[in-house]
């Protein structure tokens, strides 16, 4: 089965509409993506049938809002290949996945003087966490360098990889350059080394088949709302042997056993990890963009967005003035282009796109370090998703044609 | 085609003072200097103001921006060049209107400023515009301060 995506397009209701006199082409899903009805469907069904509190009444609602809620993490489970539900933490997305880990693991293993790496082509969200667990601990925040192309240095980070080395939390794809890195290989080099290894996932599990046991990886956080959920609702997966050393980062209902006047016991996993009263209809959106994902099928998801970069990257080659960033490789990257015209700033060529209709995002994209690397101010940014057609593509080449040709007009 | 829209934005006034900026570089003796950033797109400037007997004698700016910010910024130089502060302060309120789509009584005293009342149609860029101005006002309100404002506050 290969994915139709005009036919696809017809279940997101925001796609349809008409921007400054021009379609809607969303080229912007590495921000966030667009909600199919049957999400929508999902999260309205969730408070008009079955709306309570989770795991606390004793009544049918409670029931059903339990059971729904616990149902949605059985489906990550399956959809992540984790071996137990137990290791499905909800979270409210892949910032609070990794600021948990930061705290937590941080505690648990980071002493001052160790080691803590991560790569220049980190996400802010998976630099300061980090960053601010360094600062508290007196350990060193260790970077791996990248090559020119734009891919994570190997060799580099295999030197650095030590046994000074407490935690390696790398990206699985990057959120600039698109690049999908090696993370099974790096888990058994950080193993080998008595590391933890950390994934963040959030560009990763939108787009391609995840199995987390294949992968090693000791925690894996990804974002509900860049693969079609809700926004306010994410994941973090960790190994059982971790989860049950770790202590708990935030305290309150439902995550306790027995609490007493000086102390408090807690809940199993994975409830130990969810203070509070959790997002149910989030989780539950949550598990019907699984749900789908999987009846378009993971490997077709894959397969189109390496089809879109493998088309857009050499049209993109051949126009005179455009940068691209990132491996030139298809077959190394997700539907993530992000690029720059001629001498144009990315903010002058975002608003261009957008009087084409064109949703593209323009800036740093939280990931400063990156652009400080690569010695550049800011990129636009293209980033392609199911639902993204070949006329789609084909009007982001034509928006750079015009956008060329309006700036030279009135520079020359 | 849609790209005809953006004539509003790019007047070729303004294309031009981004091509060939006036006054960017670096004064030899300032008076007072400030650095301003917009934290959610990472544009930063610099301006400096030669200020005697109240009147703003010289002003330059440096930094790096998309288009609006830096022909706003270039624009602004040659609008508050010779005026006393509470001109170049006056000018600066009334940049803040016509930038929102407002009216102001003087607007043959923006000179080419006046070209970006466009932006009031793009309001994701309206910022872009103000950066430059944002930081005059702060360099002629606090004299004392010689380095960074740090960022534009977000109601700015």
């Amino acid at each position: 089965m290969t994915v139709n995506e005009e036919k696809l397009k017809q279940d997101f209701p925001i796609l349809s509409q008409i921007v400054n006199d021009e379609p809607l082409v969303y080229l912007d899903n590495a921000a966030t993506t667009q909600k199919p009805r049957q999400v929508l469907d999902a999260v309205v069904q969730y408070y008009e049938t079955a709306n309570a509190n989770v795991h606390r009444g004793v009544h049918t609602l409670a029931a059903r809002a339990t059971e729904q809620y616990e149902g949605a993490r059985e489906t990550v489970r399956r959809f992540i290949h984790a071996e137990e539900t137990a290791e499905v933490l909800f979270t409210r997305g892949t910032t609070t996945s990794l600021n948990w880990l930061a705290q937590s693991l941080g505690d648990a293993v980071v002493e001052a003087g160790d080691e803590i790496l991560i790569s220049y082509m980190e996400h802010h969200s998976n630099i300061i966490p980090w960053q601010q667990l360094a600062k508290r601990k007196q350990a060193k925040l260790v970077y791996i360098e990248l090559t020119k192309d734009g891919q994570l240095d190997l060799a580099d980070a295999k030197a650095k990889i030590t046994e000074k080395t407490k935690i390696v939390a790398l990206t699985h794809v990057s959120n600039v350059l698109g690049v999908i890195n090696p993370i099974k290989e790096l888990t058994k080099w950080a193993h080998a080394k008595g590391a933890v290894m950390v994934v963040d996932g959030a560009q990763a599990v939108p787009h391609m088949p995840v199995d987390v046991q294949a992968l090693d990886a000791d925690f894996y956080a990804f974002s509900g709302h860049k693969m079609l959920a809700p926004t306010g609702i994410g994941v973090l997966y960790g190994k059982r042997v971790w989860l049950e050393r770790l202590a708990p980062v935030e305290f309150g209902g439902e995550m306790i056993d027995f609490v007493y006047e000086q102390d408090s016991t807690w809940k199993e996993l994975p409830w130990k990890f969810e203070a509070g009263t959790p997002n149910m209809s989030g989780a539950i959106g949550l598990a019907a963009a699984i749900d789908y994902l999987e009846a378009i099928g993971m490997e077709n998801i894959f397969a189109q967005e390496q089809a879109v970069a493998a088309y857009l990257l050499p049209k993109l080659a051949a126009i005179d003035g455009v940068t691209v960033y990132g491996p030139k490789d298809a077959s190394l990257r997700t539907g993530v282009i992000s690029f720059n015209i001629d001498e144009l700033h990315p903010h002058d060529v975002a608003t261009a796109f957008d009087m084409e209709g064109v949703a593209v995002r323009a800036g740093h994209h939280c990931a400063q370090p990156l652009m400080r690397y690569m010695d550049l101010a800011a990129t636009a940014r293209a980033s392609f998703y199911v639902y993204n057609t070949q006329a789609d593509a084909d009007k982001f080449i034509d928006a750079i044609q015009k956008t060329k040709e309006f700036f030279s007009y009135g520079l020359n | 085609m849609a790209l005809t829209k953006l004539d509003q934005l790019y007047r070729a006034v303004i294309l031009d003072h981004s091509k060939n900026p006036r006054h960017r570089g670096v004064l030899d003796q300032a008076t007072t200097q400030i650095e301003l950033n917009n934290p959610t797109c990472g544009d930063v400037i610099q301006i400096q103001l030669l200020v005697e007997d109240g009147i703003v004698k010289d002003a330059r700016f440096e930094g790096s921006g998309c288009t609006i910010a830096m022909s706003s910024a270039s624009m602004m130089t040659e609008a508050i060049i010779g005026k006393t502060e509470a001109e170049a302060l006056k000018l600066a309120a009334d940049f803040s209107q016509v930038v929102q789509g407002k009216a102001v009584e003087n607007e043959e005293a923006l000179g080419d400023a006046m070209m970006l009342s466009g932006v009031s149609k793009f309001p994701a860029r309206i910022k872009c515009a103000t950066l430059s101005w944002k930081a005059l006002e702060i360099a002629l309100q606090d004299k004392d301060n010689q380095g960074t404002a740090g960022q534009l506050k977000h109601d700015e």
